[in-house]
């Protein structure tokens, strides 16, 4: 048994137990940990993706109980993919934090880590309860983050989303309970042989529990009516935590995806409305956050409602459940959250810079560095608008392109439109902060190269998935694939014998 | 039996939701509280209503409990209390930052 698939849960596991120990003794040493662990995962999960390439399944047996019976974690194109990009943000992130956020409160170095954790086992694990299980370290770590800094704004977001998330883990284990109770296994590869087997009279449990699932799924990724948590949250974290925060709404696009693809799939009692009713969801969702992108008075909130428009454009392509569409929506996805990432640090700077003006559309002082925050702002914007030639627009290209034009008069327009008012919205925030200026520049403002360099690097990341969009963009496809064939995920899961 | 377990599970659940939809932080809190029991009882009765069984595989299959959903549900009691223990604490801070027991921060509008 190849033990490197659990190395993404002991590695951020041991650094976040590590720094608990440190607690307020030895911040220095903290940092040093976070950084170790966190740069150790990224060449943890480029390693993992090497493996993966081939396309084999990599099917870790927690204490060697054999599946159904035992956890086991499963890592596969998608997973290795989604770890990745996670590793590469989690980096950056933390090198922009380690230049002064992480100093706002006492805990950072502890939550940081943790939340990782939360993230890679959602990504990796192949039982259903264990999933709720790392859901919940994502969250009370997201919690804890989402108030680092404190103040006011932070509080009154946090206490809605902490609120609507512990609903959200009631419905999540209600969905669970009635899959136990109809079929009596968690394993989600035997749980898919079962609801595929099940009798016609059960078929409207099994949907009832496939939609309690979409609607806690969807609670996390903040689709439509469930994204109202969202804009007020990102918008007021500290700017190292909200581009964490771009990579957990993906969290909840992964459950969708890989329950409706594996558990819940066309051939099952519950879906054959799914590839129908996901990507309708994501594009109503595409339209609240134009209309919120268009209505938002600050850079933050801006952000933000990108962030929901890139979940509902994701969901539109991962939702129509084909080949073309998933792979689509997996060239987009680290595309989109590095992007976001990167232009909630910028945001910061450009704050930070605007003194009391903060990221509010008013006449205020220009930056003191208008050069390279205005060319880096230009380039976020270009990237996160799906302009050509960056790798947006590849993305944008290859959504279209998965469906007839026959068939989604909806999808095409309303995606082009999103792009159409994401640009408005950026041209009117930019002309605001780099033109429309009045006065002086704040003395003593300018960002040094330790806030610089992580948030040039996530957006240059653009570039690089633009050149290398051929084989990222294979490389999706091949995952997608092998989403689309989950015979392969179980016999993988359930195979007997093969003892190490 | 059966209707009775639905019945209590049906109730608290109502009550949960009915709390949670309330304005100010403590009935929330209590709420929340209310519908992690429900929840507990619900997964508690997934694995069916056996009494005076144990969750062992004894010679005769049929005169045992099933022993997942009782480790189920001690994952659900534990993370659940430590979640409503969070909701409490945050929900005084918010009491102390904001001024008020307001779920959206604005206390009574004049």
């Amino acid at each position: 048994m190849n033990h490197w698939p659990i190395v993404p849960l002991l590695l951020p596991l041991t650094g976040g137990m590590i720094n608990l120990l440190l607690t307020g003794r030895h911040p220095r040493a903290q940092r040093a940990v976070s950084l170790v662990c966190t740069a150790g995962l990224l060449v943890a999960s480029l390693y993992l993706l090497g493996l993966v390439y081939s396309g084999d399944f990599f099917v870790y047996r927690l204490g060697d109980w054999a599946a159904p019976f035992g956890i086991v974690l499963v890592l596969d194109r998608l997973s290795a993919l989604l770890l990745f990009t996670t590793s590469v943000l989690a980096l950056l992130t933390l090198l922009y934090a380690l230049a002064g956020d992480d100093r706002r409160g006492h805990n950072f170095h502890i939550f940081f880590p943790l939340q990782l954790l939360g993230i890679n086992g959602a990504f990796l694990t192949g039982d259903l309860f264990n999933l709720f299980v790392f859901f919940e370290i994502l969250l009370i770590a997201s919690y804890c983050l989402a108030l680092h800094g404190g103040g006011p704004a932070r509080i009154r977001a946090g206490l809605h989303y902490v609120v609507l998330n512990l609903t959200g883990s009631a419905l999540f284990l209600l969905a669970i309970g009635t899959l136990y109770g109809l079929t009596g296994t968690l394993n989600m590869a035997d749980l898919a042989i079962r609801v595929a087997a099940s009798a016609p009279e059960q078929a409207p449990l099994f949907r009832a529990s496939a939609l309690l699932l979409l609607v806690v799924f969807g609670l996390k990724a903040a689709l439509l009516p469930l994204h109202f948590w969202l804009p007020g949250l990102y918008s007021s974290a500290v700017a190292s935590v909200a581009a964490l925060f771009a990579i957990t709404t993906k969290v909840g696009l992964y459950a969708i995806l890989r329950i409706f693809t594996l558990m819940f799939n066309d051939q099952g009692p519950v879906s054959e409305a799914a590839s129908t009713v996901l990507p309708a969801l994501g594009l109503m969702t595409v339209v609240a956050g134009g209309f919120g992108v268009l209505g938002a008075q600050r850079l933050r909130l801006l952000i933000a409602y990108l962030v929901v428009i890139s979940v509902g454009t994701l969901l539109a392509g991962m939702g129509q459940l084909n080949v073309k569409g998933i792979g689509a929506a997996l060239y987009y996805l680290p595309h989109t959250t590095w992007v976001t990432g990167g232009l909630f640090l910028l945001a910061d700077l450009i704050a930070h810079q605007r003194g009391p003006h903060d990221d509010g559309f008013t006449r205020g002082p220009p930056p003191a560095q208008p050069a390279r925050l205005g060319l880096l702002f230009f380039l976020g914007a270009v990237a996160a608008a799906g302009l050509p030639p960056l790798s947006g627009f590849i993305g944008k290209v290859l959504l279209l392109r998965s469906v007839a034009l026959t068939e989604a008069v909806w999808l095409w327009g309303v995606v082009l439109l999103a792009g159409l008012t994401a640009l408005i919205a950026l041209t009117r925030a930019g002309s605001h902060i780099f033109w429309r200026t009045e006065g002086e520049a704040v003395a003593g403002t300018a960002a040094g190269m330790t806030r610089l360099a992580p948030t040039a690097l996530l957006l240059v990341l653009s570039v690089v998935l633009t050149v290398f969009a051929a084989p990222v963009s294979r490389f999706t496809e091949a995952a997608a694939l092998q989403l689309l064939t989950p015979e392969r995920y179980i016999a993988a899961v359930l195979a007997r014998g093969e003892r190490p | 039996m059966e209707a009775l377990a639905s019945l209590t599970v049906a109730v608290v659940v109502a009550c949960g939701v009915y709390l949670v939809l309330r304005a100010r932080t403590f009935p929330v809190a209590m709420g929340l509280a209310l519908l992690s029991y429900a929840v507990n009882l619900f997964l508690f009765f997934t694995g069916r209503l056996v009494s005076g069984a144990p969750p062992l595989l004894g010679n005769s299959p049929s005169a045992s409990a099933d022993p997942l959903p009782q480790a189920l549900v001690l994952t659900a009691i534990v993370i659940g209390f430590g979640m409503t223990a969070f909701v409490v604490i945050l929900a005084l801070r918010a009491r102390g930052e904001l001024g008020n027991d307001h779920v959206d921060g604005k206390g009574e509008q004049p």
